[in-house]
């Protein structure tokens, strides 16, 4: 007894001390640039630096230097960033042309468009597949049934059925997001450990507490990274029908650029598809930690479960 | 013994959820035939999928098409395509893989190059290695291989950070070199997630298999010339510029059969590389 | 007494025999997984009372089936045949072989449950705000009582993931008896835990029992464990499981830590230890020659 107390008292506070203060105490800025130093202290930036010099220098090098046998016919980086940040570019597209920003917008617009149309339809099947055994077995098997087909053998199909041509790439753009979000989510209702839902029924929660209280929450980080992914896939189909079918957008200017022989507009074209691409998946990560608080706190602490 | 055989076999093959299953594709074949017969049904055509030719219809093209070598071939040509590639991708995507992840420094001067280049799109890529690449087979060949090289890549430096480093002090402490820990623990504790890697990868390989074909042999940029070419992406989109829409969907569900055919035999094969994952 | 840890000592004050709720007879219950031919039989003609205001703590080996035992009482799954009552209130048996799970009833899970997604008071307030019982400030009102009760001032608004695993099931035992439920059922919440927090564990649990006199099934492979909480404590077989020995542990309550190093504390020890030891050979027997 005697010994049991000061312990007891002793071990309280330890464990309720520690584990808050750590977070509360800090802000994020401070935090971010704390991360920011310790980063610039580490090795890591340096080889960064030097990882880009070598791609880069290398295909200068082959490209612009030593004209290298194939690499000769390929544009140089000092010709791609002339042109890409030149007021007057001669093939015609660079950061000061309007037409630039549209074949942006355009892009963005129709991942956009799929992108939502993917998780308002892909995240509420997923969470009833993952939900209702019923209506998985009634539902998943054709699911399954056209999922083997990849969206993109779906482009002369889909050119038939819509009319125009916006509506088919939209289309493409869709089935690739939807797949993965819809089975993502599915996957993350299925991974959640049963003795949640025992727990809330436990508590007197109905059916429908359980769904909204514990299954959307509980599945909201595979959630998210099925939507990370589907920005990915969406990308990757909008790219094939925009240069299959289709006006404007950047998968049409690097198509175009081609058979025009605008060489250095192809690869501006990439760049551009990969920092878009990039930014519009670190939004949808932006948007899960936020949402997610709990786990991104759990994760900082590096938490014991 | 031989009751409870056949108990479970009556629970896959005759249980309910079986037969949910063949009702609900029956259900959607029919609802899909009859939405692609709606005009001459009803006199109205359904949205969209009057445009699809019906289910039936597409059953006799097949039976057509597999009597026709021709289209044979095609299939030929796109599964030695995703063949190369997914192989080339294996080939240089585990060991570099396998290098990053091991030596810190290399990891530091790749990986953020690595990651820069990931977010293209391997369709962008299209023109660039057309123009790159002698010849159209190995422009092909190029884009497939970086179909499934980025997803490999991640998936074998994930695999390999993940590696508990007990297993490393263990082996350290019972003498072991660096190359047999590279061998006897790095390799195969990364062999879960490489295949894995290769399992994704396979389909995004076929994926862009059929795009490639489409753009390169079919598509706006179709001037590359019509003699090249053939795989079955070519086929669906000639099948489409010659408005044959039945052989558009066979084409679809040949690709279909073959995308699920190899992701089978790579789970297959897996299964067979990390025999203990499967023992429960 | 929430800023201070009260010692057990305080609370010999405590009327002995209070409300008497809670009781659960199993009678001769049995349950098969899978099919009757093809099935494994976890619980095999089990029969014994837990009996009301008091805690009964069941000893058996690893996946003799104890959890699969407090699963039927919660409701979870179903029983193959036999009965369960509640206060003589059936819950499970022939008719209705799963019973409906409740708040009368309250699981403290083997790895812990408290939602992560939600902060501590959430959980807390989660059983009565789900039910309609309070408003959301009446049970964020009681829950913030409760939990300074428990000694967990200030980490209402923190999420569990940022508590250590003791503080986590302290909070998920407020987050039931938020609930008042007739009985607790606990499967073995203090596995994950080290010795020392184990040992603080024990001293809040009982301290919770003696204000509260709910009655507390309780599962643990631990016999110290058992002995030193325990009424009454159930060893069983290895699977199927069925009780082996039942004792009354007569060392009276209220219990602290000094109880571990009395002579009669001692004598419990060995009179279970041999039987323990003898299932504890024979499941691992038997686990290996499943394998
Ligand atoms: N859903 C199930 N289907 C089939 N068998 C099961 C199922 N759940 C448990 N079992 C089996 O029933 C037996 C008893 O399991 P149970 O979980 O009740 O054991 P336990 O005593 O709680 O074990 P532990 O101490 O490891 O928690 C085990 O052999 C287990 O393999
Ligand atoms: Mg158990």
């Amino acid at each position: 007894m005697t010994e049991a107390s000061p312990l007891r008292a002793l071990n309280r506070d330890v464990s309720l001390g520690l584990a808050d203060d750590a977070v509360r105490g800090i802000s994020p800025l401070a935090l971010a640039i704390h991360r920011f130093l310790l980063w610039l202290r580490s090795p890591r930036p340096y080889l960064m630096i030097v990882g880009f010099t070598l791609f880069i220098g290398f295909w200068y090098l082959a490209v612009e230097v030593w004209k290298l046998p194939r690499f000769s016919e390929m544009p140089g980086p000092t010709e791609v960033v002339r042109e890409w940040f030149s007021r007057n570019p001669t093939y015609g597209l660079s950061v000061f042309t309007p037409e630039y920003y549209l074949h942006i917008w355009v892009s963005t617009r129709r991942v956009a468009i799929a992108f939502f149309l993917a998780t308002a339809i892909g995240v509420p099947l997923g969470l009833f597949l993952g939900w209702s055994e019923r209506f998985k077995q009634y539902v998943f098997p054709v699911f399954e049934l056209l999922r083997p087909v990849p969206p993109l053998a779906w482009v002369p199909l889909a050119i038939v059925m819509f009319k125009g041509s916006e509506t088919p790439i939209i289309f493409l753009t869709f089935l690739a997001s939807f797949y993965a979000t819809a089975l993502n989510t599915m996957l993350g209702v299925e991974s959640i450990d049963v003795s949640y839902t025992r727990a809330a029924s436990c508590l007197g929660a109905t059916r429908w507490q359980v769904f909204r209280h514990v299954i959307v929450p509980g599945a909201m980080p595979f959630i998210f990274t099925g939507l990370q992914i589907s920005v990915g896939v969406a990308w990757f189909s909008l790219v094939a029908g925009e240069m299959v079918s289709g006006q404007y957008g950047l998968g049409y200017v690097i198509n175009t650029s081609y058979t025009m022989v605008r060489y250095p507009t192809i690869v501006i074209g990439m760049i551009t598809l990969g920092i878009v691409g990039y930014v519009t998946s670190a939004a949808v990560r932006f948007v899960g930690d936020h949402l997610m608080q709990w786990r991104t706190r759990e994760l900082a602490l590096g938490g014991d479960r | 013994m031989a009751k409870a055989f056949v108990l479970r076999a009556m629970s896959t093959v005759g249980g309910d959820d079986f037969w949910r299953g063949i009702a609900s594709i029956a259900v959607f074949l029919i609802f899909w035939e009859v939405g692609s017969r709606s005009q001459a049904l009803f006199g109205i055509a359904f949205p969209w999928i009057s445009q699809i030719p019906a289910p039936s219809a597409v059953l006799q093209e097949l039976v057509v098409l597999v009597q026709d070598p021709s289209f044979w071939m095609s299939a030929l040509l796109s599964t030695l395509r995703v063949f190369e590639g997914f192989l080339a991708a294996m080939v240089v995507g585990i060991p570099l893989g396998l290098a990053m992840a091991v030596s810190r420094t290399f990891y530091g001067i790749t990986f953020p190059v690595f990651e820069v280049l990931r977010p293209i799109p391997p369709l962008a890529w299209v023109p660039a290695s057309i123009i790159f690449w002698p010849t159209q087979e190995l422009s092909i060949a190029f884009v497939t291989f970086l179909g499934a090289f980025f997803t490999i890549v991640i998936n074998v430096i994930g695999g390999a950070q993940a590696i508990d480093v007990r297993y490393f002090q263990a082996a350290r402490s019972m003498g072991s070199s660096t190359w047999d820990i590279f061998c006897r623990i790095i390799l195969p504790a990364t062999l879960p997630s490489i295949v894995v890697g290769a399992t994704v990868g396979v389909g995004i390989t076929w994926a862009v298999v059929v795009a490639a074909e489409m753009i390169s042999g079919g598509g706006s940029a179709g001037s590359v010339g019509g003699a090249a070419g053939g795989g079955l992406g070519f086929f669906i989109w000639n099948s489409y510029v010659g408005g044959s829409y039945t052989q558009i969907v066979a084409g679809m569900i040949s690709i279909g059969i073959a995308g699920y055919l190899s992701s089978a035999v790579l789970r297959k094969i897996g299964k067979w590389l990390t025999p203990w994952l499967s023992q429960y | 007494m929430s800023a201070q840890p009260a010692t057990a000592r305080s609370y010999s004050a405590v009327p002995a025999q209070p409300l008497r709720k809670g009781g659960v007879r199993i009678a001769d219950v049995v349950k098969v997984y899978g099919t009757s031919e093809a099935g494994i039989l976890a619980v095999d003609h089990c029969t014994f009372d837990v009996p009301p205001g008091e805690i009964t703590v069941v000893v058996g080996p690893s996946g003799c089936g104890k959890t699969t035992l407090l699963n039927a009482i919660a409701g979870f799954h179903s029983i193959s045949s036999g009965n369960i009552y509640l206060d003589d209130e059936l819950l499970c048996g022939p008719r209705k072989l799963k019973a409906q799970p409740g708040p009368d009833r309250i699981v403290v899970f083997q790895n812990g449950a408290l939602f992560p997604w939600k902060t501590n008071i959430e959980n807390v307030t989660f059983g009565p705000i789900m039910q309609g019982l309070l408003s959301r400030a009446e049970a964020y009102e009681k829950a913030r009582d409760m939990m300074a009760d428990a000694g967990l001032r200030g980490i209402e608004h923190n999420y569990p993931g940022e508590m250590s695993s003791g503080v986590r099931r302290r909070v998920e035992i407020v987050r039931a008896l938020m609930n008042d439920p007739k009985i607790l059922l606990l499967d073995e919440p203090y596995r994950a835990l080290d010795s020392l927090t184990k040992s603080v564990m024990h001293e809040a649990l009982l301290e919770v029992f003696y204000k509260n006199r709910v009655t507390i099934f309780f599962i643990t492979h631990d016999l110290e464990e058992a002995i030193f909480l325990g009424h009454r404590v159930v060893i069983m077989t290895t699977r199927p499981c069925r009780p082996k020995k039942i004792l009354d542990i007569d060392i009276p309550h209220p219990r602290d830590y000094s109880v571990l190093t009395t002579k009669r504390f001692r004598e419990f020890m060995d009179e279970t230890a041999a039987a323990v030891h003898e299932e504890a050979l024979k499941a691992f027997a038997a686990g290996e020659k499943e394998r």
